[in-house]
Order: structure tokens, then C-alpha cells, then sequence
């Protein structure tokens, strides 16, 4: 499948501070793309990079096969952003900052555009400043789905929404998945990367450490395992790839690695199994080991 | 109150170079004005002479009376337009520190701590006090150091401490009325500038008395008569004002919610118009009320300004004293161009103002992170930033045009001249826009490469003001006069019109503005944090 966003070893510099350091990124037409990583690790920028609003250092970078940087108004008109940062114009409507951002994007459905701001419950007619944080992110969000754009490039757009806003979020990114646009979705809400994202990258002090679909990055880690056995759980410990064992009688609390799931299971069942649970590794997990890992010896 | 002294502190700190700055070198500059007219005239009897063939009522009308024909008496009359700009001055820092710091959510975050709800305007009326008093004191210490008299000086240092002050006060009232830190801005603005106005109309009579310069502030604090049997009631009578308006801002800012003004906003259109949905449509819709209320400023100030002029042409013709002085100078119509001419060249200025405030708005714009979706969107930068340079260049051009005619119909018809008039002082305003665009271009120029200083064009502006007001007092040398581009317009009405100076400032405007324009393209967007 072509590629709509890639990037590679890109770099930016602010005076002193690296905030790129040779980042990767490969968004595949038609896929949602979570792009993770906690505050401060540089995701803003690339997409700033991405958008030609910044000039990259180094390393290569395509959008739609163009340089983001000197075509920057032609491929403009294929993608649609939301800020993680709304501000809006303290004296224009909400309703007329979307109307003007789909016609600065080249077009605007009105239809959808209606029925968003119903589904989102904003109020069009107030004025920007006396929005809530929230509120000017539903104003922006509105305005990016609303248009006809092959990509949208959304900057931790729920940060300030509610549970109840965050999942008419969520239901509308599947409704543009089904509609074949793409989505490069920056977040720290691992949730909602897991409940939408068909791949994502996980960068840190500005370089991607991880990129790949979900469960090949589950592959890497591990499965947390609670069994109540048949009986002592003898030499379990000391099987290759169980972490944190805690035995409490028979029943056994502890972390596999997913490559010796199966031995693991083997050695259970030979002790006699009366309850299992099992619990897929949560991207939060994944997270947190990359960055411990990493914080570790630094 | 809790928390007042650390808000003062946060204040200064945020405040450490600007404030130090402005009101150093605009105290200094009383004193400096003093010792330049010291060693033009060392003799008392020439400053008498100067003093009296100033005395007429056009000059009146423009800097205020001449209370005393002695070295202090001269100082305060010539010094009086930055007794304006230090009011200005005040008023905005006050208004930086209450409105502003509230619009921009910061007062939220200070406020969930141990923060009084009076506390900020407690810190920002404090700020107001320690400019008033740095101004104030220098201004006293300044002239009297160039030999003006003691207790004049101290009257004349006392004026300027309370104009700051006074105006200090009257905009944390403002700041408590409206949303918007800009409108707040706007509002001292109109207050100062109709204040003005007033004395102006009032002096230009040639009556000292007249009730209008009374009820003006600028012409009452004049009226504490530094260097000339000073009137120290006055002063108590601003000090009880101070107090007063002091009091009103605190009542206001303890009955309404944080964020709200008393001018409370309505709801809008849920869909924009047509003529909005481009960047120039939108630029327009931020720039317009801007435009009108320079524009509604130059056709007040032009009428003012053309029958206050003919009016002093009168007063000049019927005094037996002045009477040589009016065949030097060439008669009566002479000495009316010499007071539009002068008129202009301070509108000139104040179109470059606007100018300036044009241009920076797209700066504003940036680092408020509010081009970032219009430059994410299919616009292109050099159109974006078009926009906004569009009101910028025309905005003073066209203020200026209509400054001409309302100047010329204002003296035309109260002169009797008429309609020849409009034409000969609307040509005269338009000599002022190549100035100004080379002013407006500077900002450009910094806009593009080097955005964070973008906000000196306000150093730049105001030097060239002072140049072109003071320079010729303070004997600078030609060549430092002629830093400022107003130097080099030819003096209309009356002088001759040559094309050169103005040709050479579009063209070097253009060049700076082109090379702003490239900058801009080739340079990081502000991201903000």
C-alpha cells in the first residue's frame, strides 16, 4: 500500500534543544495511525514539520509524494488539521471560524457539517472567547470532519473533551476509517489509541522507538497472567519468560513474555488449572516498559 | 489583597526591561529639553523674547499656555507631548497587568492559589505608582539639575507623576468594563486623545480660563502652572480623583466574575457571511473597527484642528504685540499653513502609529497560534500576511486622506477660504504616507527576520516622534535628524513640493517590505510555549 505520510531521520533543532532526533513515521493511505508519546517528546513539532509551518533540519520528509515545505498550499487542500492548541478568534462565532476554515481548506459539506455540530451539542453562536477548552476543540474538529479531505491530521483532539464528546469522537474517526480517509492521530490517551488506531508509532525525546500494528507490538511484551491451580505451583518461577511471579497458595499471579506463552501454559495445565484469566498487555504497559527501559541506565 | 506583593514582583519581573526603559529616557527628557534651552539662550531677557514670539495662540492651541517666559515655564510648555505619552504609557502598562494577563487565562491559574480576587489590581495600580513616581522624579530632578528653579521643578515633576497616575487609574476602571484587553486599550486611548482635544480647543481661544481646558484632564493637570504662582490645589483635587477611580475599579472588580466584563458579549451568527470566507475576508473582520475608530480620529481631529487654526490666525492678527512677528513670518495665511503643517506632521505620526499597529497585528496573530489553522489550510504565507499588510500601508494612507480633508474643510470653512483650501491641505496630508510606509515597512522588515523584536516597531516609531518633536531643541546634529524619514518630507502647506525624498522612501519601503515578505517565507512559524 503507498504511503500518504512518510518520514524519515527527520531532525529539527530550537536553538539548543533537539526536538526532532532522526524521527520515523510511515502512515499508510487508509489506516488510523496513532502517534504516541508523553508530553514534551516532540509530536507536535513533526506534525508542524508535516504541515510546513516548520522547516525541517534534516532527513526526508513526504506528504502525498510532495515536500510539505514547498508545496505546502497544494497539498494543504488534501489534508485537514486540528491543533492541540485551539485558539480561536475571541470576537468571531464558533460557527464561523468552521465556516471559514472548510473554505480556506477548498469546501465545506454543509449537511455534515449541520449534523456534527448537533452530534458534538456545540453551541454555533457563541463567540470564541467565551468558549470552553473543549468547546474550541469540537469547534476545530467540526470543521476538519466536515470537510472532504484525504487526511486528517488530528493533534490530541480529545485532551479536553468529556467521556460522553470522546466517544461520539471515537465513533466518528470509525465512520471516517469506513469512508477510506486516513487519520494521523496524536495522543497520550492510550485508550483511545487502542480503541482506534490500526497502527501506531511510539516516539520518545523525539525518535520513533516502536511503529507496527497492535498486536506485532504485543508480540514484544507480555501477557499478565491470575490462575488458581490444582496444586502447588512448583517451579514455575523458573520457567523462561514468567516476570513478577507472586504465589499466594495455589493461586499464582505473574507476566509472561508472549514468545513462552505456550510453554508457560503447558507447565499450568501439568499442575492442573481451576481458573484463568488472562489480560493481553494494554498499550499503557507497552508504554511504560519502553520508557522505563530506556530511563534506566540514562 | 493577599498575594499583592508577590503579583508586583511577578509584574516587575515580566516588566524589568520595558519599564525601566520608557520611563527613564521619557523622565530624562524634560530635563534634557531644560539644558537645551539653557545654552541656546543663556541670557533670561532672549528666552523672554523667544517665549513671547511663541506665545500666540496656534502654538497654544498645539502644546498648551506658556505659564512663565523663564527657562522652567518654557521647558514645561515645550515638553508637553510627552506628558501625553507617558499618560498613554500608564495607562497601557495597567492595562497589560489587569485585562490582559485575565484574557489570556493567566489571572485563572493565579487565582485557584493564594491569591486575593483584588490582588491583581492591587499589583498592577502598585506598577503604576512606581512608573508615575520614576517619571515624576526624574522630570523634577532633571530640570531643576539644568538650573530651572526648585520648587517649579517640583511642581512640574508633580504633574507628570499624577498624569501618569491619573490615567493610570482611569484605565484599571476601563480594564474592568470590557472583555477584550484591546478595546480596554482603546478606550484610555479615546479618553486621552479627547482630552486633549478638549484643552486643545479650549487654549486656542487664547482665553487661560476657558471652562473646556478646565475639564479636561490634560488641561487641568497643566493648570497646577509649574514655574508660574503654582495653583498646589490642583494637584489635591487629582490626587482625590486618583483615589476615586481607584476606589470605582476595586467596587467593580469585586462584584464580577473573572473573565467578564460589565460590557457583557451577545451571541453571534451561527454561519459566516460570504465576504468573510477568505484571508483577506478575515483579515478585514479583525482589522475593521481598528480602521474606523483611526478613521472617526482623523476627521475630529481634522475639524478640530482647522478651525482651532483659524481661530488662532485671528487671535495672532488682532494683537498689536505679535505684529512683527506676522510680517517675519509672512503675514496671516503663512502662519496658518505653519500650524497645519505642524498639525499634519503630528497626524503623520499618528498614521504611522496605526500602521504599525496593523503590521503587528499579524504578529499577534501568529504567536496567539491563530495563523497556525489558516497556514494549515491551502492559503499560502505571502497571502495570509497580505491581508493584514493591506491595512497596514492603506489603512494610514487612507486616514491620512481623510485627515486632509477634514482639516481643509474645518479651516476652509471657517477661514472663508473654502473649497481651495480642502485640496491644498488634503495634498499636504498625502505627502505624510511615504513616511509612513517606511515606517510600516521596518516592522515588516522585522516581522520576517526577526519576529521576536517585531514589537520594536513601537521603539522605532516613537524615536522619530521624539526626533522630529525635540530634535531640534535638543541641537542634534542634522545628520541624526535625518534618521527619521519625516525629516525629509517637504514642509506643506507653503513650502515646495520636491519629489525626490518621497520617491526614495516608497522605493526603500518596498525593498523592506519585500524583504520581510521573503523571510517570512523561509523562516519557522511561532509554535508557541
Amino acid at each position: 500500500m503507498e504511503n500518504v505520510i512518510s518520514v524519515n531521520g527527520l531532525v529539527k533543532s530550537f536553538g539548543r534543544t533537539r526536538a526532532l532526533d532522526g524521527l520515523d513515521l510511515e502512515v499508510r493511505r487508509g489506516e488510523v495511525h496513532g502517534f504516541l508519546g508523553p508530553n514534551g517528546a516532540g509530536k507536535s513539532t513533526a506534525i508542524r514539520v508535516l504541515l510546513g509551518l516548520l522547516k525541517a533540519d534534516g532527513g526526508t520528509t513526504t506528504l502525498f509524494g510532495g515536500d510539505p515545505w514547498r508545496d505546502a498550499v497544494s497539498l494543504h487542500r488534501r489534508l485537514a488539521y486540528v491543533p492541540g492548541d485551539v485558539t480561536l478568534w475571541p470576537n468571531l462565532t464558533g460557527g464561523e471560524v468552521i465556516d471559514l476554515l472548510g473554505r480556506l481548506r477548498g469546501g465545506l459539506d454543509t449537511k455534515r457539517r449541520d449534523e456534527l455540530v448537533e452530534r458534538f451539542e456545540l453551541d454555533p453562536r457563541k463567540k470564541g472567547r467565551t468558549y470552553s477548552k473543549g468547546n474550541r476543540q469540537k469547534v476545530a474538529l467540526i470543521a476538519a470532519l466536515a470537510s472532504d479531505a484525504e487526511l486528517l491530521v488530528l493533534d490530541e483532539p480529545t485532551s479536553g473533551l468529556d467521556p460522553l464528546m470522546e466517544s461520539v469522537f471515537q465513533s466518528c474517526i470509525n465512520d471516517e476509517r469506513g469512508a477510506g480517509r486516513t487519520v494521523l492521530l496524536s495522543s497520550h490517551i492510550l485508550a483511545e489509541a487502542e480503541a482506534l488506531c490500526d497502527r501506531v508509532s511510539i516516539i520518545r525525546a523525539g525518535r520513533t522507538v516502536e511503529s507496527g500494528t497492535l498486536a506485532q507490538l504485543r508480540h514484544l511484551t507480555r501477557t499478565s497472567i491470575h490462575a488458581e491451580l490444582a496444586g502447588e505451583p512448583n517451579g514455575i518461577g523458573a520457567l523462561p519468560g514468567v516476570h513478577d511471579l507472586v504465589v499466594e497458595g495455589e493461586r499464582v499471579r505473574f507476566q509472561v513474555d508472549n514468545a513462552e506463552l505456550d510453554t508457560v501454559l503447558r507447565a499450568l495445565s501439568t499442575v492442573g488449572v481451576r481458573g484463568l484469566t488472562s489480560q493481553p498487555p494494554t498499550l499503557e504497559e507497552l508504554f511504560l516498559r519502553h520508557y522505563q527501559k530506556e530511563e534506566g541506565p540514562a | 489583597m493577599t498575594g499583592t506583593w508577590h503579583l508586583f514582583r511577578l509584574a516587575l519581573r515580566r516588566d524589568r526591561i520595558v519599564l525601566p526603559l520608557w520611563t527613564i529616557l521619557l523622565g530624562l527628557f524634560p530635563g534634557l529639553v531644560a539644558s537645551s534651552f539653557a545654552s541656546l539662550y543663556p541670557d533670561p531677557a532672549e528666552l523672554a523674547k523667544f517665549a513671547a514670539s511663541m506665545s500666540n495662540p496656534s502654538l497654544t492651541a498645539v502644546y498648551g499656555p506658556i505659564w512663565a517666559p523663564n527657562l522652567g515655564g518654557m521647558t514645561a510648555w515645550r515638553s508637553s507631548i510627552i506628558l501625553l505619552i507617558v499618560a498613554l504609557a500608564t495607562a497601557f502598562t495597567v492595562i497589560r497587568h489587569t485585562r490582559a494577563e485575565e484574557e489570556q487565562g493567566r489571572r485563572e491559574l493565579l487565582g485557584s492559589t493564594v491569591v486575593g480576587r483584588q490582588a491583581g489590581l492591587a499589583a498592577a495600580l502598585l506598577i503604576a505608582l512606581l512608573a508615575s513616581t520614576i517619571v515624576g522624579g526624574l522630570t523634577a530632578l532633571g530640570t531643576a539639575a539644568a538650573g530651572a528653579g526648585g520648587t517649579g521643578s517640583v511642581a512640574l515633576g508633580l504633574q507628570y507623576f499624577l498624569a501618569c497616575l491619573l490615567f493610570g487609574a482611569i484605565a484599571a476602571v476601563v480594564a474592568q468594563l470590557t472583555q477584550g484587553a484591546r478595546t480596554a486599550r482603546w478606550i484610555s486611548g479615546a479618553v486621552l486623545i479627547g482630552s486633549f482635544l478638549l484643552r486643545m480647543l479650549g487654549d486656542a481661544g487664547g482665553d487661560l480660563n476657558s471652562p473646556l481646558s478646565w475639564i479636561s484632564p490634560i488641561g487641568f493637570l497643566q493648570r497646577i502652572r509649574p514655574f508660574a504662582a503654582e495653583r498646589w490645589w490642583v494637584a489635591g483635587v487629582v490626587v482625590l480623583v486618583v483615589a476615586l477611580l481607584a476606589a470605582v475599579a476595586y467596587r467593580l472588580n469585586a462584584v464580577r466574575d473573572l473573565d467578564a466584563g460589565l460590557i457583557a458579549s451577545r451571541p453571534g451568527p451561527a454561519r459566516a457571511s460570504r465576504a468573510l470566507l477568505s484571508p483577506l475576508g478575515l483579515a478585514w473582520r479583525l482589522q475593521r473597527s481598528t480602521l474606523f475608530g483611526w478613521l472617526i480620529g482623523y476627521a475630529v481631529l481634522g475639524v478640530f484642528l482647522g478651525s482651532a487654526t483659524d481661530a488662532a490666525v485671528d487671535a495672532v492678527k488682532d494683537s498689536p504685540d505679535l505684529g512683527d512677528v506676522i510680517g517675519r513670518l509672512g503675514g496671516g495665511a503663512s502662519i496658518a499653513d505653519m500650524v497645519i503643517a505642524a498639525g499634519l506632521a503630528i497626524m503623520g505620526i499618528g498614521a504611522a502609529g496605526q500602521g504599525v499597529q496593523a503590521a503587528l497585528r499579524a504578529r499577534s496573530e501568529e504567536s496567539a497560534l491563530r495563523a497556525e489553522p489558516v497556514l494549515a489550510a491551502a492559503v499560502g504565507r505571502t497571502r495570509w500576511v497580505g491581508g493584514h499588510l493591506l491595512f497596514a500601508f492603506f489603512g494610514p494612507a487612507l486616514g491620512l486622506l481623510v485627515a486632509g480633508l477634514f482639516l481643509g474643510i474645518g479651516y476652509g470653512s471657517a477661514s472663508g477660504e473654502g473649497g481651495g483650501a480642502i485640496g491644498r491641505v488634503t495634498g499636504a496630508a498625502a505627502v505624510q504616507v511615504p513616511a509612513v510606509w517606511f515606517t510600516v515597512a521596518i516592522v515588516v522588515l522585522l516581522f520576517g527576520l526577526l519576529p521576536r523584536l517585531t514589537s520594536l516597531g513601537w521603539a522605532v516609531l516613537a524615536f522619530f516622534l521624539l526626533l522630529g518633536q525635540l530634535g531640534a531643541i535638543l541641537q542634534l546634529s542634522q545628520w541624526a535628524l535625518d534618521l527619521s524619514p519625516f525629516s525629509h518630507l517637504p514642509a506643506l502647506p507653503g513650502g515646495d513640493l520636491t519629489v525626490t525624498p518621497l520617491v526614495w522612501l516608497v522605493a526603500l519601503a518596498a525593498a523592506l517590505t519585500a524583504a520581510g515578505l521573503a523571510g517570512f517565507r523561509r523562516r519557522d512559524l511561532a509554535s508557541g510555549g
